[in-house]
């Protein structure tokens, strides 16, 4: 086919000087992963509280909440990520604006990205949680309320301890879906994994071998947060709920 | 918002729709076709009582499932000129041009999705649909194409239309390999007139509305299914 393989190049110095092409693209993976970290705490606050407030009687608060879900799950993710990078900030005051437009890179792009994953993912995070919510036995908030706790205690030490077990197979694909989405913040210039293979590609030419050892890790990373989960899973199981937390049925 | 030049939306408007949109809407249609098709034949593949055959779709699918869609776009942008190179029996790798590179991209990544609400809609049809099948004296392939097919292909259309709207928005990421689609054609309008707060603003409302009302559609959509 004409394409000359050199699987070597990996332990090849990158032009930047700072080590080998395999230590640059695990670079890369790390700022990845920082990115979703980050982000991921965000989606869950965030999506914790929308998701709750949507499951409450006050229909005002359950209108601002379906809006909230509405605008950003119905704009792409590549179009939120210029809104937080190239237009947020000169919405804002113009000494703000500056100041973050002026942030020495790589916070320049991580920091818009981060915002922009955060929201992008609180918003799957809100329907899981209000899903998880709504799993739960009519039953469970009636005898919350009945024993005198408030609508607050009742969610805090009732309803939400038990939504969040239920949930978390469906959290662990939105976290992991975090992680690839991180991908699209190349667009605005953060090197993490792609960027770098694709950076790499450029300086070496070898496409393939940098876009395999890209997937390589990415399957790596996808396999570790699989175990991870599965064993956090097991650790917070409800009693009495075996078969649901083992994900079975759905 | 003193200085936000609504002129500059009106005057991009032809391009952004009859270049832009129509790129869009091309490949997302396009995709959608060739997603759902080659989706369904990896799902009768994952659900095969051949064992390797089962096996290599279920690779295939979790492959495409566990990496970015960036990345994927990058994959097939440098390798297929060389598929084709070697399918025409070329010396150099061929030419593609950007939508046929994102068309062949997209097909193959959203059928892995495609993949596996196919794959639940034909779970959910009741065995006996199947045996009646065989006791009629259909072979394999007729009693899929007209007894389990249909009716799963009925049961997941509110899925399958979701995950459409979902590969519509994907599709704005062809960005990275520079094609021309809605988002594309308003970054370079936007560079070019530096006016990224009006041209961006403007994108995102366009995809607002085009998602938000496909997405009350398929609601209504799925109330009917519902009620048989």
């Amino acid at each position: 086919m004409g394409y000359h393989w050199n699987w070597k190049v990996l332990f090849a110095p990158e032009p930047g000087g700072t080590g080998t092409f395999l230590h640059y693209l695990v670079v890369g993976l790390e700022w990845s992963l920082a990115c979703a970290l980050c982000a991921w705490v965000i989606a869950l606050v965030v999506g914790a509280i929308v998701g709750t407030l949507r499951t409450t009687t006050n229909r005002w608060v359950v209108a601002i909440g379906n809006v909230y879900v509405e605008i950003f799950r119905n704009v792409p993710l590549l179009v939120q990520m210029f809104l937080w990078f190239f237009v947020v900030p000169e919405l804002l005051p113009t000494g703000l604006g500056d100041t973050i437009k002026q942030m020495p890179p790589p916070w320049a792009a991580f920091v818009p990205a981060v915002l922009c994953l955060g929201i992008f993912t609180s918003v799957r995070v809100a329907e899981q949680v209000r899903a998880g919510i709504g799993s739960l036995p009519r039953g469970q908030r009636m005898a919350a309320i009945a024993m005198g706790l408030t609508q607050f205690q009742a969610y805090r030490f009732v309803i939400l301890p038990q939504a969040f077990r239920i949930i978390l197979p469906p959290l662990t694909s939105e976290f992991m879906n975090i992680i690839k989405n991180s991908s699209v913040a190349l667009t605005i210039g953060l090197m993490e994994l792609t960027a770098r293979a694709r950076a790499m590609q450029e300086f070496s030419f070898q496409v393939f071998e940098a876009f395999a050892a890209a997937t390589v890790l990415y399957i790596v990373t996808n396999l570790v947060v699989v175990l991870l989960m599965r064993w956090i899973e097991g650790r917070v199981r409800v009693p009495g709920l075996i078969a649901i937390g083992a994900g079975g049925g759905h | 918002m003193a200085g936000f030049d609504w002129d500059v939306i009106q005057r991009s408007m032809p391009y952004l729709f009859r270049e832009g949109m129509k790129f869009t809407l091309t490949l997302t249609v396009l995709a959608m076709a060739g997603g759902i098709v080659f989706g369904t034949i990896l799902a009768m593949m994952r659900l095969s009582k051949f064992k390797p055959v089962a096996i290599v779709a279920g690779g295939y699918v979790n492959l495409m499932r566990s990496i970015p869609l960036v990345l994927v776009i990058f994959w097939f942008f440098f390798l297929v000129p060389y598929i084709g190179a070697w399918i025409l029996r070329e010396e150099r790798p061929i030419q593609v041009g950007a939508f046929y590179s994102a068309l062949i991209t997209f097909t193959m990544f959203e059928a892995a999705y495609y993949c596996e609400i196919m794959r639940a809609g034909i779970q959910s049809i009741p065995r006996g649909q199947v045996w009646s099948g065989y006791a009629l004296g259909l072979n394999y392939w007729q009693t899929m194409g007209h007894i389990v097919l249909p009716q799963a292909f009925r049961n997941m259309l509110p899925v399958l239309l979701t995950q459409t709207i979902i590969l519509f928005q994907d599709t704005s990421l062809v960005y990275v390999i520079s094609a021309t689609d809605f988002l594309g054609a308003a970054a370079k309008v936007a560079n070019r007139d530096y006016r990224l707060v009006e041209m961006y603003s403007f994108v995102a409302v366009v995809y607002f509305i085009i998602s938000f009302s496909l997405s009350l559609l398929v609601k209504r959509l799925q109330a009917r299914i519902a009620i048989r």
